[in-house]
């Protein structure tokens, strides 16, 4: 098994790069990040729009969320790769495809991060901010979301260790992030597959329950400080 | 000052007001009080238009408040509203939970807005927790602090919504100190609270509620000594010895 880390560590790592594309746990980092961090901008739009006042902005946006949760992440990345190009008539790259289908799946479980984030706050503060005279928008700006953010860290923290899982769907489309290095590596050492996807399994738990963890310690930390809120959607999905 | 014609409001089927007909006057002390579930809180969160109303109009300034169209907004920063319940806004420190609204909505730079919220803070006695948390503040230092936030929008009329009733008993002298306060700069005030003392030291008027109805409206010397209404004996006595009511 030591050989096998001494043989390929770096091709694990980072894949092909410099000599060819970047992949291995390094695009699988990148991946799981650049999802999370476009996600949540449009994941924070449509959870306001889900607890939006207004009927035509929360309905057609429920939907969508309602839709992207109940599909497997697997049909949406293949509607990435096989429906997108066919309507915009680009052909993207493979980790382009990934990150749209990452962050359409992920924007939807964030919107319900959000959503209970914000309803998870006394009615109390909209009611004061609306009553000093702000409209909902400022109010919401300046008082609800600002508090519903902070109280919704932890749940981020997992949504982004389910997301760090989900990139390994990648390897159905021929993106090299790690596990598709790992596979790689098996067609080539052919003789111990058993200890190459020990050594992936454990890279994935070191990673994810580091980072669970770590957003425990960001639950406890901010129940201390009276910040933190019941938060329904931070039980763990199912994903893919 | 603010003028209710007719007012009613219902929650589905119950009705929560019944044809109210009100006028408080500039500079007037009014305390609400009643049995709970009497519509008080209900009748006071009508004036900011916190709770629509099915019928019947509040004027404020003459102009009506809950009419289709109206800038609410613009009514409710000229309007003082104090929760129950506080509600400071706990990632904001004590001065930034006085200085928000005045900069967003009055244009006020930091500077002024600062100076404002410092004075307004001295007032309630707590200038030197400008800088902390509100989590960091007991009850009844929460509840002045939501004062002085509700006071930094320099409003011509103040509500306060059963403002002592969530405070250890140690805690409610300070807040209606403070408040006794503000009815000497002959600040406007409706005020539902069932501290009976309170209501004779500085109210001009009391203001009888049961089942959504007015029951009676008298100067607090006529109320608490002689009450008209057999539901407002009932109340006073109910209120002044527990003990003493049969099966």
């Amino acid at each position: 098994m030591l050989e096998i880390i001494n043989d390929y560590w770096v091709y694990f790592l980072i894949g092909q790069y410099p000599n060819g594309p970047l992949g291995g746990l390094v695009l699988t980092l990148l991946l799981a990040s650049c999802g999370l961090v476009l996600a949540l901008p449009l994941g924070i739009v449509l959870g306001l729009a889900r607890v939006s006042p207004w009927r035509w902005l929360r309905w057609p946006v429920t939907g969508f969320v309602f839709v992207v949760r109940g599909l497997p992440l697997l049909m949406v990345i293949f509607w990435a790769y096989f429906f997108l190009p066919s309507v915009t008539g680009v052909k993207t790259d493979q980790f382009t495809t990934m990150l749209i289908a990452l962050v359409v799946f992920d924007a939807a479980y964030l919107a319900e991060i959000v959503r209970a984030g914000i309803q998870g706050l006394p009615r109390g503060q909209m009611e004061t901010a609306r009553a000093l005279g702000l409209d909902y928008g400022r109010a919401m700006r300046l008082v609800v979301l600002p508090q519903a953010l902070r109280s919704m860290l932890p749940s981020l923290v997992n949504q982004f260790v389910s997301t760090i899982k989900e990139t390994s769907l990648g390897y159905i489309i021929g993106l090299a992030e790690v596990s598709f290095i790992a596979t790689q590596i098996n067609t080539q050492v052919f003789t111990k597959p058993a200890q190459i996807y020990l050594i992936l399994g454990l890279t994935y738990f070191i990673l994810c329950f580091g980072l669970s963890r770590f957003a425990y310690w960001l639950e406890r930390r901010l129940a201390r400080r009276g910040m933190s809120i019941a938060n329904a959607t931070s039980a763990p999905k199912v994903s893919a | 000052m603010i003028e209710l014609q007719n007012v009613n409001k219902w929650y589905g089927s119950y009705q929560a007001l019944v044809d109210i007909n009100e006028t408080i006057h500039k500079g007037e002390v009014v305390v609400v009080c009643g049995p709970s579930g009497s519509g008080k809180s209900t009748l006071i969160r009508t004036f900011n238009r916190l709770e629509p109303i099915q019928s019947g109009r509040i004027l404020f300034d003459g102009k009506d408040i809950h009419a289709p169209g109206t800038d609410v907004n613009a009514f409710r920063s000229r309007i003082g509203f104090v929760f129950q319940q506080f509600n400071l806004f706990p990632h904001l420190t004590v001065l930034q939970n006085c200085t928000m609204a005045p900069m967003q909505l009055r244009g006020l730079t930091r500077k002024e807005a600062e100076e404002r919220a410092m004075a307004l803070l001295q007032r309630v006695g707590l200038a030197n927790k400008a800088n902390a948390w509100p989590s960091e503040l007991s009850g009844g230092q929460q509840q002045r602090v939501a004062i002085a936030r509700a006071l930094a929008m320099q409003p011509p009329l103040m509500l306060f919504d059963e403002p002592t009733s969530a405070l250890d008993p140690e805690m409610v002298g300070e807040v209606l100190l403070v408040m006794r306060d503000l009815t000497r700069d002959g600040m406007t005030m409706v005020c539902v609270t069932h501290e009976m003392g309170f209501a004779r030291e500085v109210a001009d008027r009391v203001i009888f509620m049961d089942e959504g109805k007015v029951l009676e409206r008298a100067t607090p010397d006529d109320f608490f000594n002689r009450p008209q209404h057999p539901r407002a004996q009932q109340f006073l006595s109910d209120i002044r010895s527990p003990f003493a009511r049969g099966p």
